[in-house]
């Protein structure tokens, strides 16, 4: 199916965007030093396809600006970080770092996040199986209990932020953690499903109701795609 | 034992008085619905806290430090927007409503232009949700204008810190009417601060700037 492939395509991508580059070569004045540019993946479903769950005007503005802003604003800073790996200049890249943190970290959740969700039709809302369904009912004792935990830690973040159903590499065990603004999913946890709490997520169609929001979401929750991240 | 109840401070115009820069829906929404919810969990809050020192119960007094800061901080915050904007008509609107204010921010920044530049920079530049404020510090004898930002709904209420203005840069405060535009919104909102109050804050003191929680108590 086409959207599989456009769904490991998207990973992958992101992926290679958030791997700290290689340290760049002497070069020309005016090389450009990033190698690959991160792209704004496809979404695997129309803007339309998440409704009643989440509108297609917020889809669309979802992915086609906020997202594509991360995309574009990482790539940029990035090239500014390289620049200054080149420059030997140690004070930019330390003041760069954050920009990268921020719109890299926004640019990979987005990319977990449109693979994380599917149309109902397309096996949305379809609750777990598996490995990922029995760590789930080892942590939480049921598919409920656990939705009830995460949508209290959803409803937990001050601000901006996301949560996120996670894998503890040392363990292996999941667990529910919240990373405020774009904060990425890295080091000893693997993300394997994340929820998006910006009220950009959500405002046009929920305003201040972000409750209803989170309830909605399960309704067109990828299981699929988050059984494929456990190990 | 009882611990002080806030309720939701009138906005000192109509909703839709700030129009075309900011919607009557926004509004609407941003006072009656996201300020009365940072009020509600304050109150919340504060008697579970009183009722925590009441028995002596410290482990839950920490524990509820992060909600009352931030929640109290909501409360602050927007207390403190309502009354830094005005209608773009009215003479408040003005930069001439703060002459002395004024004076200090082109001794700090050079002019007017540069002075909004920079806030302009800064409100782009945070990460999130959070505010943009112009800040007097008082250091002795001495005070200073500096433009600083705040995540989240975290207060200015610094060592010898009063809010000249804020800016609200969570997303509930534009987003229905800008949506991602978020220049266009920190364009726009100059035409409604309200300098009358900006100059009242600035000769005052910080007790003069946060008599309006006083008030809804």
């Amino acid at each position: 199916m086409n959207s599989t492939l456009l769904r490991t395509t998207a990973v992958r991508s992101a992926l290679r965007a958030a791997v700290p580059s290689t340290p760049a070569r002497a070069g020309i004045a005016g090389t450009t030093f990033v190698r690959g540019k991160a792209t704004l993946p496809d979404l695997p479903y129309d803007y339309g396809a998440l409704e009643p769950a989440i509108s297609g005007k917020i889809m669309e503005l979802h992915h086609k600006n906020h997202h594509n802003t991360y995309v574009t604003s990482f790539n940029n800073f990035s090239e500014q970080i390289a620049e200054a790996k080149q420059k030997n200049d140690i004070a930019a890249q330390i003041a760069l770092q954050p920009l990268i943190n921020f719109h890299g970290g926004g640019h990979i959740n987005h990319t977990l996040f449109w693979e994380n969700l599917a149309p109902t039709s397309q096996g949305g809302g379809e609750p777990p199986t598996g490995a990922l369904a029995s760590a789930i009912n080892d942590s939480y004792g049921s598919l409920d209990a656990f939705k009830e935990k995460f949508n209290t830690a959803l409803a937990g973040i001050q601000g901006s932020g996301w949560a996120w159903l996670v894998q503890d590499t040392q363990t292996g065990k999941v667990g529910i953690k919240t990373y405020a603004n774009q904060d990425p999913v890295v080091g000893q946890f693997r993300p394997i499903l994340g929820v998006d709490a910006w009220e950009h997520a959500y405002y046009l169609q929920y305003q201040n109701r972000k409750a209803e929001y989170f309830k909605a979401i399960w309704d067109v929750i990828n299981w699929k795609a988050a059984e494929k991240r456990l190990k | 034992m009882s611990a002080p109840s806030y309720s939701l401070p009138p906005l000192p115009y109509a909703y839709d008085a700030l129009e075309p820069h900011i919607s009557k829906q926004i509004m609407e929404l941003h006072h009656g619905k996201h300020h009365q919810t940072y009020i509600t969990n304050l109150n919340a809050a504060l008697k579970t806290q009183a009722e925590a020192v009441h028995t002596a119960d410290i482990t839950s007094q920490v524990g509820l430090q992060a909600a009352i800061k931030f929640n109290a901080g909501g409360h602050i915050n927007h207390s403190l927007f309502w009354q830094n904007m005005a209608p773009a008509s009215s003479a408040e609107a003005k930069t001439s409503a703060a002459p002395e204010l004024i004076k200090q921010i082109k001794a700090t920044w050079g002019d007017e232009q540069a002075f909004y530049d920079a806030f302009k920079t800064t409100l782009l530049g945070i990460q999130g949700s959070g505010w943009g404020w112009l800040v007097k510090v008082e250091t002795g004898k001495e005070q200073r204008l500096t433009i600083v930002t705040t995540k989240d709904q975290d207060p200015v209420v610094g060592k010898g810190e009063v809010p000249i203005f804020g800016i609200d840069m969570w997303e509930h405060a534009y987003y229905l009417q800008y949506l991602n535009g978020k220049p266009a919104y920190v364009e726009n909102i100059w035409k409604v601060i309200n300098w009358k109050t900006a100059e009242e804050r600035f000769l005052g003191t910080r007790a003069d700037a946060f008599k309006v929680l006083r008030a809804s108590i």
